[in-house]
């Protein structure tokens, strides 16, 4: 290296920084993808089929961008899936029980955050690894929808009916449901809250190197608590959208969801390692799993077990992709 | 085990100590709540009985829990085996329900030799994305935990696949010397690794590896092809699992066999004494692992729980067995009682008093 | 700039961990608008010295006046808010952030709770202008090499308006043009009026640039220097500390003359090894049954010699042929296939496996290179260790127990006997006898004379001159990186001798045989 003009330190300085591939990998293999159903069914350019995408994988988007905050701090949240079926779980049965809607929303949307803070507080007091703790976390709240019900709990409260049926956008029949305007404002609000607060930029320090966090005196430990808390709520948020969705809580819904929500934020380009990533790519990664999940449901002679196994793929594609441009900042 | 109080200490300080006390504890519990609980007896000539029962149930989870260790001990984790039991599952099931003759010998151990190499190949693939490509194991292993599932459906073209072997059926409910022979697969399995490891220098290079990375390296130790193998071995334990877990409902399902058997496994290694940081580890404590798992279970739907709810209680086992395990919390734990009972502090707690 | 009065004094310093004085009565002053070296080898106490003053410990006894306000900082924190910040040797930020954010984060300029992103980037831009820093602050840190970041760390340092900047070991990693610009930024900070604690290994680095030198040894104070009334040779000595006359009664009678036919084939033939950012190349000929001492200061390239010749860092530079093999070794395995073993200085992360019994421990080296498939015999076994811990007098003599339960010299032992048990043509010890008690020292000094004795090739690795006069046939003198001199270690080879040669970096009777 040129040692006499310490501006020419740097080594490679491409048009595009190179944390941003991935991103911009997905957006491309994301438009590849649309234009490719497009192409082929004359179906798949009717607008509703992007809204249908939004509409179906609303909460997932929730979820994801929670587990987005935790993955950029390098830890892993594993309880999420069964946080949401806890969720939907307990709305439903307490929407059974006669409570009125204003309350339980209250009440489901506090469990989640608060399992979340608990773990959170276990992982940073006691130094347990992320992933037992999230994975007891898991099995609490899995255990829970069955201690609620064996069965799947139907939901007939007006206001949850209400919100599940209604249709925003143009009367000829392209519409968007609240689930995907509650989505948008989850996915506004942490894109804001990582992007221009301090909390934001501590989880990023966080994942790029916790021992600098602490040396620069930011709050490492209130920050870690509070992913998981955020997480749990994001979890929170993702069960009510499912129950208005589905307008049930079933104890066995989104087994499994989990590993979707981290293939989401993988392939949206977050490291999974901590410190790079942003809510944007985790958006994109979610509509890649829709649209290639659509891409099969039109196709017809694909089996729905070929979701998996290209989700599969391009998890191992991203990950050697992100291996090769060599972000590693540990 | 006399009761003499200065022999119980290092009683106490047993790695086993703790996992053998649970189980001892939870059969007695389960005694008292339904006296039958421990009868054991014959009919047919085979034994039956609760206890049976929890052995051969226990038998895969045994099974991948031991890979598992190996794994755990490099320091690494393989979220792969519960879709590698369904896929070596969904594998020797296709090849069995396609033979003309399923009940012959030949084809059932084609099935098998098929499905355990196809495992040996993905076990493999873990290893090279580990070892070779220097992929963290937990998101290297996550490629295949997602897309295994994806696979065993694909072979098993999204059906559950019925199969009538006697010979396959056998492995998961045949008998042998009155006991299930499921039994003894696991055993042997048990017995061939201790050997693996123990008669050879294996287990030596697995736990330097695990305890300190580049210690070994410095004395000559070549990890990488330590680290490769205990993925393929791990896949080979999880392909046997699978062909259990299959044997026992004579059918493959590609999207329920073995599903969470990774974190049940998982569970069981940390029961089991050994550290999530690698290092050491101990076999025997894994199977008590597994056996302290499924007697839970077991006890559960004995008490007409339903098995998902059960999840609550494996959920305080795995709090209290990590807790227990932490060093942090011991750390305050001793501290709250005081200074009276000086316990040895955390190892990283020196460095810092070390003046440069 | 002596006018002035100091900005900071610290008065009868003293702190005691557990067993060890660290710092014992130490005075300490530094004025407004000059670099100030604190220079002791290590253990001097120079590390707590800092600690100390930031408040990562706790003060025993003394006073420490900021200002002329007596001060007890509660940690880093805080000092650097009032005016004492820190950059330390590895670079303590995070490379994913951009250079802006990693000057300001945790500080960041806000408006409704918002981080004004422009205001931070015009304010980063103007601090890095006043270091005369011309680089993107919206980029990533990472993207730029280590001296652009050290100065990035720099420039959060000083942002807090700081009066005292503490650079401990800045420059370790850094080239001679890195270093170069950042004395550059150094001096126009003390133009400026700031007074910087500049900790560094590097002789030619203190006489660069600092205008005063505070030297410290075992946790006292010697005294404390204008840079142009302390010689080089003086200084040397004031860090190691020993009276010469006693140094050399001591390894007079003991004085091992090069006996070693330096016709025959060397063992080890380095020619022109090295490693960027490690040390520069060298060639070095060791031979059989032949002590060879490297002497210099600690963070003088020492160890990165040892790692050279043991394939623990690859070189990008020269070759080494060891008993007549290929002429790279590449990685262990292939050094210790070739008769190599290598005790490192860092007994904890790079020696023992502390969950391991001594017993494990022991056989690692020889297991690894028999591979897996064909263990030891436990007979054998127990031979071995039961033979080494005998001839070494480890104990406790239980080779059951884990190795992390053995004392420091114990511990060092065991790892002795890893490669005895090798039975190696060449052993390289790296500070073999560092934080070990007395009589462990003698037992291993004993040791290394009996083995080459026997026809091992020893490389010998200490801080301790009189340690490695009394065992060597040849030291080869280390400084800054650069190996400046091999010397016989014949009748006129003398500790003074060495000191001269790490302080002026020329050796009078160059030898390379």
């Amino acid at each position: 290296m040129s040692s006499t003009s310490l501006t020419t330190g740097r080594g490679w300085r491409p048009a595009v920084p190179r944390r941003h591939v991935p991103v911009l990998a997905t957006l491309a293999l994301l438009l590849v993808m649309y234009g490719v159903g497009v192409s082929q069914y004359q179906a798949f350019s009717n607008v509703q089929v992007v809204f249908n995408v939004f509409i179906d994988n609303g909460f997932l988007l929730v979820v994801a961008v929670g587990m987005t905050f935790v993955i950029l701090t390098g830890g892993i949240d594993l309880s999420v899936g069964s946080v949401v079926a806890m969720t939907a779980m307990v709305s439903a049965s307490l929407l059974q029980a006669g409570l009125p809607a204003a309350l339980v929303l209250v009440i489901a949307l506090l469990i989640g955050p608060t399992l979340g803070f608990l773990m959170g507080c276990a992982i940073h007091f006691f130094e347990i690894q992320p992933f037992i703790v999230t994975l007891a976390g898991m099995f609490f709240a899995r255990g829970m929808c069955t201690f609620i019900s064996d069965a799947s709990i139907p939901i007939t409260d007006g206001f949850w009916t209400a919100v599940s049926q209604e249709r925003i956008g143009d009367p000829r029949g392209n519409f968007v449901s609240v689930i995907v305007l509650i989505a948008f404002a989850v996915v506004l609000v942490a894109a804001y809250v990582l992007a221009y607060t301090r909390f934001g930029r501590t989880v990023y320090a966080i994942g790029g190197n916790p021992q600098s966090a602490l040396l620069m005196g930011l709050p490492v430990g209130r920050t870690r608590i509070a992913v998981y808390t955020v997480s749990g709520l994001c979890s929170a948020i993702g069960g009510i959208l499912l129950s208005f969705y589905t307008l049930s809580g079933a104890p066995l819904i989104a087994v499994g969801m989990e590993l979707d929500v981290i293939a989401a934020v993988v392939i949206g380009g977050t490291v999974l390692t901590g410190g790079s990533g942003y809510v944007f790519g985790t958006v994109l990664g979610v509509l890649v799993l829709g649209v290639i999940q659509t891409l099969i449901t039109f196709d017809g002679s694909l089996n729905s077990w070929w979701t998996r196994i290209v989700i599969g793929g391009l998890l191992f594609a991203f990950i050697l992709l992100q291996r090769l441009i060599g972000i590693r900042f540990k | 085990m006399n009761a003499v109080a200065d022999r119980l200490r290092p009683l106490t300080g047993h790695r086993l100590f703790w996992p053998v006390l649970v189980l001892v504890v939870m059969i007695l519990a389960n005694t008292v709540y339904r006296p039958g609980f421990l009868s054991v007896e014959v009919k047919n000539g085979h034994l039956y009985g609760t206890p049976v029962d929890i052995l051969r149930l226990s038998a895969p989870l045994i099974l991948v829990a031991l890979g598992m260790t190996l794994v755990i001990a490099t320091g690494g984790i393989d979220l792969s085996v519960g879709s590698l039991c369904a896929i070596s599952g969904a594998i020797a099931c296709l090849h069995i329900s396609e033979a003309p003759d399923q009940n012959s010998l030949s084809t059932v151990f084609t099935a098998l030799a098929l499905a355990f190499g196809a495992a040996l190949a993905l076990g493999a693939w873990n290893g090279v994305l580990v070892a070779v490509i220097g992929i963290q194991p937990i998101i290297a292993t996550l490629i295949l935990m997602v897309a295994g599932r994806g696979l065993a459906q694909l072979v098993t073209e999204g059906q559950i696949l019925t199969i009538n072997s006697g010979p396959y059926r056998a492995i998961g409910l045949g008998h042998f010397l009155t006991l299930p022979l499921a039994i003894f697969i696991a055993l042997a399995a048990a017995l061939l690794i201790a050997a693996f490891t123990r008669r050879t220098a294996l287990g030596l290079i697995v736990e330097s590896v695990g305890g300190n990375a580049e210690a070994s390296r410095l004395a000559g130790i070549r990890s990488s092809r330590v680290v490769f193998l205990v993925y393929v071995v791990s896949a080979a334990c999880a392909a046997i699992a699978g062909f259990m877990m299959t044997a026992n409902v004579s059918s493959a399902d590609g999207n329920a066999a073995g599903l969470w058997v990774e974190l049940d496994a998982i569970l069981a290694v940390v029961i089991g004494g050994t550290s999530l940081a690698g290092g050491r580890f101990s076999l025997g404590g894994t199977i008590l692992g597994a056996l302290i798992i499924q007697t839970l279970t077991t006890s559960v739907y004995a008490m007409n729980i339903s098995p998902q709810t059960a999840l609550l209680f494996k959920a305080v086992v795995v709090i209290a067995v990590c807790l227990i395990q932490s060093p942090a919390f011991r750390a305050r734990f001793s501290r709250r009682r005081g200074g009276s009972t000086p316990r040895p502090t955390a190892p990283r707690r020196e460095k810092e008093q070390v003046p440069a | 700039m002596t006018d002035s009065r100091p900005v900071l004094t610290m008065t009868g310093i003293s702190k005691t961990f557990p067993g060890v004085r660290a710092l014992h009565n130490v005075d300490f002053r530094l004025f407004p608008g000059e670099v100030h070296a604190l220079m002791g080898e290590n253990g001097a106490g120079k590390s707590t010295l800092i600690k100390v003053l930031t408040g990562v410990y706790a003060i025993d006894e003394g006073t420490v006046v900021l200002d002329g306000e007596q001060v007890a900082f509660s940690g880093p924190m805080q000092a650097s808010a009032s005016g004492v910040s820190t950059v330390y040797q590895e670079v303590n930020l995070c490379t994913n952030l951009s250079v802006a954010e990693n000057i300001f984060i945790g500080r960041e300029p806000r408006r409704f709770g918002a981080i004004r992103w422009g205001e931070m980037r015009r304010r980063a831009r103007a601090l890095l202008a006043r270091l005369d820093l011309d680089i993107d602050v919206t980029a990533q840190l990472g993207t730029y090499s280590l001296a652009v970041q050290q100065m990035v760390a720099i420039a959060r340092a000083i942002d807090v308006r700081a009066r005292v900047l503490i650079l401990d070991e800045p420059t370790s990693s850094l080239d001679a043009g890195e270093v170069a610009q950042l004395f550059r930024i150094m001096r126009q900070l003390r133009d400026e009026g700031i007074g910087i604690l500049f900790v560094t290994h590097f002789l030619d680095q203190v006489y660069g640039i600092a205008d005063r030198i505070t030297v410290l040894r075992n946790g006292a104070l010697v005294g404390e220097y204008r840079t142009e009334e302390l010689p080089q040779l003086s200084l040397v000595e004031k860090m190691i500390g020993k009276e010469l006359d006693v140094l050399e009664r001591l390894d007079e009678h003991q004085k091992r003359t090069a006996a070693v036919r330096s016709d025959a084939a060397p063992l080890v033939d380095a020619s022109e090894l090295g490693r960027k950012g490690g040390v520069a190349p060298f060639s070095l000929r060791i031979h059989a049954g032949e002590v060879v001492g490297l002497a210099g200061l600690l963070g003088s390239g020492r160890t990165e010699v040892a790692r050279l010749l043991f394939g623990a860092d690859r070189a990008d530079h020269g070759t080494v042929v060891i008993d007549g093999g290929g002429t790279q070794v590449r990685n262990p395995v292939q050094a210790i296939g070739r008769g190599v073993g290598f005790c490192s200085e860092n007994r904890r992360a790079e020696g023992v496996v502390p969950e391991l019994s001594v017993r494990e421990n022991m056989i690692l080296a020889m297991q690894a290179a028999r591979g897996w498939l064909r263990p030891i015999p436990r007979r054998r076994q127990d031979e071995l260790v039961e033979k080494y811990i005998q001839a070494l007098s480890i104990r406790p003599a239980n080779p059951d127990l884990p190795v992390r339960n053995l004392s420091g010299g114990n511990q060092q032992k065991v790892l002795l006997a890893r490669w005895l048990i090798t039975e190696p043509r060449l052993l390289i010890l790296d500070e073999p006898t560092r934080g070990i008690d007395i009589g462990a020292k003698a037992e291993i000094q004993k040791l290394v004379v009996q083995l080459s004795d026997d026809g091992m090739a020893v490389l010998f690795i200490s801080a301790e001159l009189e340690e490695v006069l009394r065992l060597s046939h040849r030291v080869a003198v280390m400084r800054d990186r650069t190996m400046v001199a091999q010397l016989d270690n014949d009748d006129t080879l003398d500790a003074d001798r060495v000191l001269q040669t790490i302080a002026s970096g020329t050796g009078s009777a160059e030898v390379i045989r």
